[in-house]
């Protein structure tokens, strides 16, 4: 379960969010919403333990998560922005690479069968360069098939990918929840995952 | 999918530094080019007196040694912090001063290492007597790795600014003094018959407290640049 009290943030003098709190238990989905501006990825990346709130607490099952940083981090998956393609590496080389960093290896056969789920069968061995901005994104959305984190924290995981790419998402996403994983997400579209409830979180 | 160890990461990481730089071979070139031009310009710039120059090479050699590394450090979190690959190493369960010593090993591996293998012929170009050359690339061994990871620590604090490239060289230039000093020390010593073993051991000892703290002083530095 994951719990935030009374976060605030403060950006360049602006109040981003103030006394936020925000709790979500396993087997949910939270989806966040707001403007552009909103501090939706600030809040992200608070959850994640990546910024420091100007106030307030982040808890994994009752842990302050800056004080658990290693155990937090082995039950988070994090999908940022920027998702850390290197361009000079092969798209295998890039998802070997985040498994490395997450904790986990993974055989060659399991990386190619996640690239596979993601659409990019026959591109493992390709320089990411030379990938479409879309398959990028894929690149690093394969972690999400390779992954037994329960926490998910995802940015913005639908841009550049076409409507098939984020039905094939969105089962996986229902997928993980109904395992009992947790969910949370900025998109600006709505994500439709059957009778799965998300909950919703408006900032600004 | 079994846990890794943290070998495997520091490995993984290393590897993958290596593979980027390899694939990137424009900016392998820079720091070892620079170098190179830099001792070969002084005998054109101070004329070819053999004895002038080989009192001053041990320090022409050490200061181009220096300046090419430090222009090196820039680039070390500089492509990571911009693609988000920073970030993975930061939610990485693994410590992440050892995922950063990883990092600054790639680094010196690829522009500190090829200065020490070029540094005997460019002794022999500024007419260094041969005891010279033979402590020469030792002192670069020991002194090389400080500068790297010393640069490190002031990369993670700058890498967030836009321009962080004046405040790192403010940053980092009186910590790279010691070093200057004493690599040059060895090989003036070498250079005049007497014994080099003290500012070695003292360029060893630099080395082993750097290897220790530096990378812990690099994980806070890039904990509070990403915030």
């Amino acid at each position: 379960m994951l719990e935030g009290r009374h976060l605030t943030s403060v950006r360049d003098g602006r109040t981003l969010f103030a006394d936020l709190d925000l709790q979500l238990e396993a087997g949910r989905v939270l989806q966040v919403e707001g403007a552009n501006g909103a501090g939706k990825t600030t809040l992200l990346r608070i959850l994640c333990g990546l910024t420091q709130p100007r106030e307030g607490t982040v808890y994994w099952w009752g842990n302050d998560i800056q004080r658990h940083r290693a155990v937090y981090h082995e039950n988070l998956l994090y999908i940022g922005h920027n998702p850390g393609i290197k361009l000079e590496l092969t798209a295998l080389e890039n998802l070997r690479f985040f498994q490395a960093m997450g904790g986990h290896d993974g055989t060659a056969a399991a990386l190619t069968e996640a690239l596979d789920r993601v659409g990019l069968y026959g591109y493992e061995d390709t320089p990411v360069r030379s990938l479409s901005a879309g398959q990028r994104r894929r690149v690093a959305l394969a972690r999400l098939w390779l992954s037994t984190a329960p926490l998910w924290v995802l940015d913005e995981p639908f841009t550049a990918i076409d409507r098939q790419g984020v039905r094939q998402l969105e089962i996986r996403l229902l997928r993980h929840v109904q395992a009992g994983g947790l969910a949370i997400i900025t998109s600006h579209q709505a994500i439709c995952l059957d009778d799965c409830p998300v909950q919703y979180l408006e900032l600004g | 999918m079994n846990r890794v160890s943290v070998s495997t990461a520091f490995l993984g990481l290393l590897r993958r530094d290596l593979q980027i730089a390899i694939r990137k071979r424009s900016e392998l070139l820079n720091p070892i080019l620079f170098f190179i031009l830099v001792v070969s310009l002084f005998p054109l710039g101070i004329g070819p007196e053999p004895r002038l120059l080989g009192e001053i090479a041990p320090g022409i050699i050490w200061v181009a040694a220096l300046l090419a590394t430090l222009l090196s450090m820039e680039r070390l979190f500089r492509s990571d912090f911009e693609d988000g690959a920073l970030e993975h190493l930061l939610l990485s369960p693994h410590a992440l001063s050892l995922l950063a010593l990883a990092k600054v090993l790639a680094h010196w591996l690829v522009t500190g290492l090829p200065l020490i293998l070029v540094s005997p012929l460019l002794g022999v170009l500024l007419h260094l007597p041969a005891e010279a050359i033979r402590v020469l690339p030792l002192t670069l061994l020991l002194g090389t790795p400080i500068l790297s990871l010393l640069g490190a620590v002031g990369v993670a604090l700058t890498v967030g600014l836009r321009r962080g490239g004046v405040l790192l060289t403010l940053l980092v230039l009186p910590l790279y003094v010691p070093v200057l000093i004493f690599g040059t020390a060895a090989v003036a010593a070498a250079a005049a018959g007497l014994p080099v073993s003290g500012q070695l051991a003292l360029l060893g000892a630099m080395l082993a407290l750097a290897l220790t703290l530096s990378p812990l002083a690099t994980a806070a530095g890039l904990r509070i640049s990403a915030d």
